[in-house]
């Protein structure tokens, strides 16, 4: 059944056709635009790469799951008030209540995929839009956020957190910094400025590698390859792809879209338990907006908001977007309200492409 | 001649008050294409969901290979080796031909302490399965959606055929394509009953039924109006079935010929 009216694809063409071209381009752009516009402001000095690398891990961590949620076809709006309702968990739990910062740190793990799992379960039970669903969770949590912090302490902010976590054995896994020899060794070669002054005379500017980076490089990799190598991978494209066609065929579509709705959950949790980490404290308005963030930076990467079609790679690159963006519009001294503009064309912008390939992939006129 | 391999006797589905289907019996043998006939509304869809698992029948019994079924999920009439192919939702177009291939039955294999999906072995599979039903893919990652509509649904028969259905229903197949397309998918359908498969094949085309069909049923308002062989009745009766005889013989007169 060759169709001698199908012409051949040229190589280009076919190279074209992959998710993350666009995010590849973008993300090409935006150096380049910085490196032009703000080259000698810093941003690419040691400090300032651990300042934007920092930003676009942020976005990264909840892209991931963002990402494959979007894939296997549905949306979590809860996901920014989940970051504030898991930084004020772990505070109260931690410095109210004087519990390990390790306990504090699983429970709040604990609470975070049991609601994300409610947020499937909710979806799947009653077929609503997780539009909608999450949306109401958006408003739920957030306001159970300030009412919980407000009860305990009469504050939105509860603070303390760094003290309470000194010698704990999981705060680090969060809040630390890894390779510090190798940076030492580096200020010691030249290649990094050293403090000139002050207490910590001699030691590198940046002492290391934030484990906020490590999380997301490490939840990026996972994201990839679960998507692309696995078994599963293929059952959360089928999903969002059409969930009734796979279903016809055996694929638990369920438990796919349940799990990916606790993964966007546990993703949450790690960026509000960083950032607790970081900050030394928790604030009820901790989050706000990250979900539409995430939901920006997959959609850069390519994938469709209708599901089944995405890539990680692409969603991890629409971060570095984000996050270089954010930073060099600072250090190149812009307007900071413009950052908003720029996103809200570039959003655009991607979905155009996005709705471009799709139609060569599908043949679609 | 052959025992049936499927048998569905007196099975009726009722949905609150409506009744879909009023006792139909039906059987199939390996190696013999049935046509189930009749026009929108007759009960066939619903027919062949109680054949898949979809719903569960309100009354009656389904032998498969002699044994009674009692199907809770596609997944176990699946099991059982009942493959389903539906008009429009066979394929997943933004998926890859191979990624479609195997949804549901993907090979895995085991690197380290990771299982991962063997797409070596799924890509060689798909490429030689489509040869064998005379679609050349350019290459097995090439999305569906850049298939026709006839090659997407020989896709779903030959992944049907290589992961061992015993029992293939086409729902519709023919319905949405053209002429060169119906003819390709009715040679698959052939090559294969030839195997030994028996086929389920629901139209509403008489042409197309009578190409292929060794037995037609004709489904109507629920009920069966009797089955035939091949040979034993021609196009015009069959077509007088389904429309249930009277109305169509005014409309012929108006319109002068048949639909």
């Amino acid at each position: 059944m060759t169709d001698e009216r199908t012409k051949q694809v040229s190589k280009l063409r076919q190279a074209m056709i992959r998710p993350e071209l666009g995010a590849i381009a973008g993300t090409i752009l935006v150096f380049v635009f910085f490196f032009m516009i703000a080259g000698d402001s810093g941003m690419f000095g040691p400090k300032g790469i651990q300042n934007w690398t920092v930003v676009s891990a942020q976005f990264a961590i909840i892209a991931v799951g963002a990402c494959l949620l979007m894939i296997a076809g549905e949306f979590d709006l809860s996901v920014g008030s989940m970051i504030g309702f898991a930084g004020i968990v772990i505070a109260i739990l931690s410095v109210q209540w004087g519990w390990p910062v390790w306990i504090a740190i699983l429970v709040a793990f604990v609470i975070c995929i049991a609601l994300g799992a409610l947020n499937g379960f909710l979806v799947i039970k009653t077929g609503l839009p997780s539009f909608i669903v999450t949306l109401a969770f958006l408003y739920i949590l957030r306001g159970l956020t300030i009412w919980l912090a407000i009860l305990t302490t009469q504050k939105t902010i509860i603070g303390g957190v760094k003290q309470a976590a000194e010698g704990d054995w999981l705060a680090p896994l969060f809040g630390g910094t890894i390779l510090k020899g190798l940076f030492q060794w580096f200020a010691d070669m030249g290649l990094i400025d050293t403090f000139s002054r002050g207490s910590r005379i001699g030691q590198p500017v940046v002492e290391g590698v934030p484990m906020l980076v490590v999380w997301a490089i490490g939840l990026i990799i996972f994201g990839q390859w679960l998507l692309t190598r696995t078994r599963f991978g293929n059952w959360i494209f089928a999903a969002g792809g059409d969930a009734q066609a796979a279903r016809y065929v055996g694929v638990p579509v369920n438990r796919v879209k349940m799990l990916m709705f606790m993964f966007t959950a546990f993703c949450a949790c790690v960026f509000a338990t960083a950032q607790v980490m970081e900050f030394g404290s928790a604030a009820a308005d901790r989050g706000l907006l990250k979900e539409f963030e995430a939901i920006i930076c997959v959609v850069i990467g390519g994938a469709l908001l209708t599901g089944g079609y995405g890539s990680v790679v692409g969603a991890a690159l629409g971060a570095l977007i984000f996050g270089v963006v954010q930073q060099g519009l600072f250090f190149s001294g812009a307007e900071s309200s413009l950052f908003r503009v720029f996103l809200g064309t570039i959003l655009i912008l991607a979905v155009i492409l996005n709705t471009y390939i799709r139609r060569m992939i599908t043949g679609e006129r | 001649m052959t025992a049936p391999l499927i048998e569905m006797q007196d099975i009726e589905k009722h949905f609150g008050a409506v009744i879909a289907l009023g006792g139909v019996s039906f059987d199939v043998r390996p190696g013999e294409c049935h046509c189930l006939l009749g026009d929108n509304g007759a009960g066939k869809s619903t027919f062949i969901k109680t054949m898949s698992g979809v719903h569960k029948p309100s009354k009656g019994t389904i032998m498969f290979e002699g044994v009674e079924m009692n199907f809770n999920s596609p997944r176990d009439s699946m099991n059982a080796g009942i493959a389903t192919v539906y008009q429009d939702l066979a394929m997943i177009p933004l998926m890859s031909v191979t990624r479609n291939f195997w949804m549901g039955n993907e090979p895995v294999k085991k690197v380290g302490p990771f299982t991962m999906m063997d797409f070596a072995k799924a890509n060689d599979v798909t490429m030689s399965e489509m040869k064998k039903m005379g679609i050349n893919l350019r290459e097995s990652n090439q999305a569906v959606g850049t298939l026709s509509g006839g090659e997407r649904q020989t896709v779903a028969i030959a992944r049907a055929v290589y992961f061992g259905a015993k029992l293939l229903i086409l729902d519709e197949p023919t319905s949405a394509l053209g002429v060169r397309q119906t003819a390709n998918v009715l040679a698959n359908i052939d090559k294969v009953r030839k195997q030994g498969i028996a086929v389920v094949f629901i139209t509403h085309n008489v042409r197309h039924a009578m190409a292929v069909g060794d037995r037609f049923t004709v489904l109507n308002r629920g009920k069966t109006l009797g089955t035939a062989v091949r040979g034993e009745i021609t196009p015009e009766e069959l077509q007088d079935m389904m429309a249930g005889g009277e109305e169509l013989a005014t409309l012929e007169g108006s319109l002068g010929g048949t639909v």
